[in-house]
């Protein structure tokens, strides 16, 4: 182990880090807003836009990122469409996520019992009320571990983005690889960025859930 | 698009080779997937003994490779192990070593849940009505954990096919280099053969993993009424 060459190279990873975790967040969080209106259109069953989302999401959950960040980056070019590599990723990232998000989202509120919903409503509650109030908090509670399993499977996911020409943690351990022949120490630099991204993610995770499974109703 | 780039697909035999390109990931998942069901299965029943040494091994096995990306895997196996230990391997073993690391962990916790979520009482009221150890395996236990299993692991199947994907960043000829290799040869006759090509490799994706991720949901669905 050249220690010399770790301390030289650690402000590379500081900044690919940086770029991981900015993309991540902003594509995780854009995730999470297209994973709530989809959900949200599913439950009010609305016509047509019903129909796209689950045709959305059968695309988006089966087909790699790696693929859909191809097809962005260098397939749209040619049909006029030229997305700049922050672009391609975050919205890569989002197109992916949001299916997922989704998902969660819908499974978390199916947990919640048609008969609070009448309940809600016989009390004269409105639609919106009804979701803002009643199905929300307690869906929410039902679906965090499966939005935080996701979270971490995104953050995960970000490690490709080297194919659209973002200089992020890969690339960097690609680049020291290939120009100086320091594999041990780039690959052990790259491990350790990486844990320190998701350990502590996924240590919230674990406490979140622990924490929320005293939040169901009546149980 | 002035210049359909869609011909491309149908010049020679590149859609063979975009197919051949596709079976390679499959060749791929398809081993890695079957080493995985065996191992995860021995390391799920491992999981649920209760040594403490044992116990602190699988979980770090298990929480290490299901935090990193599978890429920074490939990375360790593909370019660190020929550094520090002088093992040449090709990127086709490499994947198929990562990937079954993997599969491993995440079948292991599959097979986890699904053996601590049949209730003591089974296995003793099995006992009380005089069947032998074997026969409380064979006749309750396992075609219990089987229902639960098999839509789970099919699941695992698809992302499986979806993340050795990621076997073209270490070399390893499959559709998406053939993709490259095919507009690089043609980019001077179809210049916007890009779209098309990697527009299709999107569809062979989805037609790959769509049917067999249907498979598991009807799997679900017909199980959970059972």
């Amino acid at each position: 182990m050249d220690t010399e060459f770790i301390i030289e190279y650690i402000p590379l990873y500081v900044e690919a880090t940086k770029l991981t975790v900015s993309i991540g967040l902003i594509g995780i969080a854009l995730s999470l807003i297209v994973g709530l209106l989809i959900s949200m259109i599913q439950y009010f069953k609305v016509p047509v836009l019903r129909q796209i989302s689950a045709v959305y999401i059968e695309l988006s959950r089966n087909t790699p990122l790696l693929v859909q960040l191809f097809f962005l980056y260098f397939g749209l070019p040619k049909a006029g469409i030229s997305i700049s590599s922050e672009g391609c990723a975050i919205i890569g990232l989002c197109f992916l996520g949001g299916s997922y998000m989704a998902e969660a989202f819908r499974s978390g509120m199916e947990a919640v019992e048609k008969r609070q919903e009448e309940a809600a409503l016989a009390l004269g509650f409105r639609q919106s009320q009804v979701i803002r109030y009643v199905i929300l908090p307690q869906a929410l509670s039902v679906s965090i571990p499966a939005l935080c399993a996701n979270v971490i499977f995104l953050i995960k996911e970000t490690s490709v983005f080297s194919v659209v020409a973002l200089a992020d943690l890969m690339y960097v351990a690609k680049d020291l690889i290939g120009l100086y022949y320091k594999t041990d120490e780039a690959l052990l630099m790259l491990v350790i960025a990486y844990l320190i991204i998701l350990l502590p993610v996924s240590i919230l995770a674990a406490v979140l859930e622990r924490r929320l499974r005293y939040a169901g109703f009546g149980n | 698009m002035q210049d359909l780039g869609i011909r491309v697909l149908f010049m020679g035999n590149n859609m063979q080779r975009l197919l051949l390109g596709l079976w390679v990931t499959i060749r791929i998942s398809m081993i890695a997937v079957a080493l995985s069901i065996v191992l995860g299965i021995f390391l799920g029943m491992l999981m649920t003994v209760k040594h403490p040494v044992v116990k602190a091994l699988t979980k770090f096995y298990l929480e290490f490779i299901r935090i990193m990306p599978q890429l920074v895997l490939l990375f360790l196996v593909f370019f660190g192990l020929t550094k520090s230990f002088g093992i040449n391997l090709s990127g086709e073993t490499s994947a198929v070593i990562v990937f079954t690391l993997w599969g491993t962990a995440e079948m292991g916790d599959l097979v986890r849940g699904a053996l601590i979520s049949i209730p003591r009482h089974q296995y003793e009221s099995g006992a009380a009505i005089g069947l032998t150890k074997w026969q409380v395996y064979r006749y309750i236990i396992i075609p219990q954990i089987l229902t639960r299993l098999i839509p789970l692991a099919i699941n695992l199947t698809t992302r499986m096919i979806k993340t050795t994907s990621l076997v073209a960043l270490i070399g390893v000829i499959e559709v998406l280099k053939v993709a490259q290799q095919i507009i690089e040869a043609n980019r001077y006759t179809v210049p916007d053969s890009a779209l098309w090509i990697y527009g299709t490799i999107f569809f062979l994706y989805f037609f790959t993993c769509w049917p067999i991720s249907l498979i598991a949901k009807r799997l679900e669905k017909k199980w959970k009424a059972a």
